[in-house]
């Protein structure tokens, strides 16, 4: 039988969820074993591939290129599901929401910077107007909040799915 | 003249009550309890959050169980999907309204809104976030006060006016810009009213009002104490 392709992927986030992932620990082994990790931060590939059974997104859409990669994320996924406060919430990128983006870039890059003072444009993506939720963008399957989800909700969520069942967590889920 | 004393059946359980006690006194005399946010034990309720809506046989609306005095003969539901529906509702409603970052929060972990999300069970909002503009007041020495994690629940502005007598606290503007302010729209460090006691930071039951210098996680508050400061003094809440 294939196993159940799964993928993980780091938008505008810090990755502590990707931490808490990864801090499943020993889970991790048995998990491993029954998957195939498609895609992420800890992969080698390159593109979003086609047919993936379950996508976690850590991070807000922050920029244009987080945009395009959600749409051809939700096309070529089953269950998405919105990893941690930045993904379900905006969280800290969302931060920035109330300060025009040149306004921020200005600040941040020549202003605030000692040197090389320039706003970067080459092989950067454009900032969006403001971070927002993925759920604004996308249907999302499912949303784990947290800063970070605790991993073991993580771990409930995917082996849920896995076997069939709704993805819900069976403990209180939290903001923060 | 004594007051008048009859039952009423909160989910189905005769309680016996006393005119002029609301839903919420009877229920808790009960041993039952409803969710509350905007209440607090000792300062005179206001029905600003709607999170304490219940059923009452006979009528369509839902009625805030802490402004909402009790019959003879009432029937009230306090727990149901419809009212768990509605709750929901009104908490996502706050939660989208300003910015409450928990992750950067001095309340974080130890949040009256935070924790009443958690035990509404919601894990994301249906509506857009508002992500206002707002300052922080950092003018008084000792306390801060964040308007991105002000709910309007005017617990500040009730304990300051009842309990401490000093009335520093107002709200100015209406609807999405109403705001908490200091005397006349003043610097709070700048207020000659404020005795700098401190009931305001520790009723508010989010990151709001906070002592100054504390870390992510570091307000507990001591919501309590203004409770039984009322009690001691015999003041009928």
């Amino acid at each position: 039988m294939k196993k159940p392709r799964i993928a993980t992927v780091w938008l505008d986030g810090c990755s502590g969820c990707h931490m808490s992932l990864l801090d499943m620990d020993t889970a991790l082994i048995s998990l491993t074993r029954k998957i195939d990790l498609v895609y992420g931060p800890l992969v080698d590939a390159q593109d979003f591939p086609e047919d993936v059974d379950v996508t976690l997104v850590e991070g807000a859409i922050s920029s244009a290129d987080d945009l395009s990669k959600i749409q051809k994320i939700r096309q070529r996924t089953r269950a998405l599901i919105s990893l941690g406060d930045c993904a379900v919430t905006g969280n800290v990128p969302a931060m920035r929401n109330s300060i025009p983006v040149n306004k921020l870039l200005q600040q941040i890059y020549v202003e605030g910077a000692q040197d090389n003072r320039a706003v970067p444009t080459d092989r950067v993506p454009a900032l969006l107007k403001q971070a927002r939720p993925i759920s604004e963008f996308v249907k999302v399957d499912y949303c784990l909040p947290g800063c970070p989800p605790p991993s073991k909700s993580i771990v409930t969520v995917i082996t849920n799915l896995l076997e069939g069942r709704r993805p819900e967590v069976n403990v209180a889920v939290k903001f923060g | 003249m004594p007051l008048k004393r009859f039952s009423m059946r909160i989910d189905g359980e005769l309680v016996n009550v006393t005119e002029g006690m609301t839903i919420l006194q009877a229920a808790a005399a009960a041993g039952k309890s409803i969710p509350t946010l905007c209440h607090l034990e000792g300062l005179t309720p206001v029905g600003a959050c709607r999170v304490c809506i219940v059923e009452v046989s006979g009528s369509d609306r839902l009625f805030p169980a802490c402004t909402t005095p009790v019959q003879d003969g009432m029937l009230v539901i306090t727990n149901s999907a419809r009212l768990t529906s509605y709750r929901r509702i009104a908490v996502e409603l706050l939660l989208i309204e300003r910015n409450h970052v928990c992750s950067v929060c001095v309340s974080n972990n130890h949040c009256e809104l935070q924790a009443m999300a958690s035990s509404l069970a919601i894990n994301n909002v249906r509506y857009a976030y508002n992500y206002p503009k707002l300052a922080a007041d950092l003018s008084h020495p000792r306390f801060v006060l964040d308007h991105n994690r002000c709910i309007l629940c005017t617990r500040c502005i009730r304990v300051c006016a009842q309990v401490e007598g000093a009335h520093v606290w107002d709200l100015t503007s209406r609807g999405i810009n109403t705001r908490v302010v200091a005397d006349m729209d003043q610097p709070w460090g700048d207020s000659r009213s404020c005795t700098n006691c401190g009931k305001c930071v520790q009723a508010c039951p989010t990151g709001a009002l906070a002592e100054k210098g504390l870390g992510v996680e570091d307000m507990v508050k001591r919501n309590g104490k203004v409770s039984l400061l009322v009690r001691s003094r015999g003041v009928p809440a």
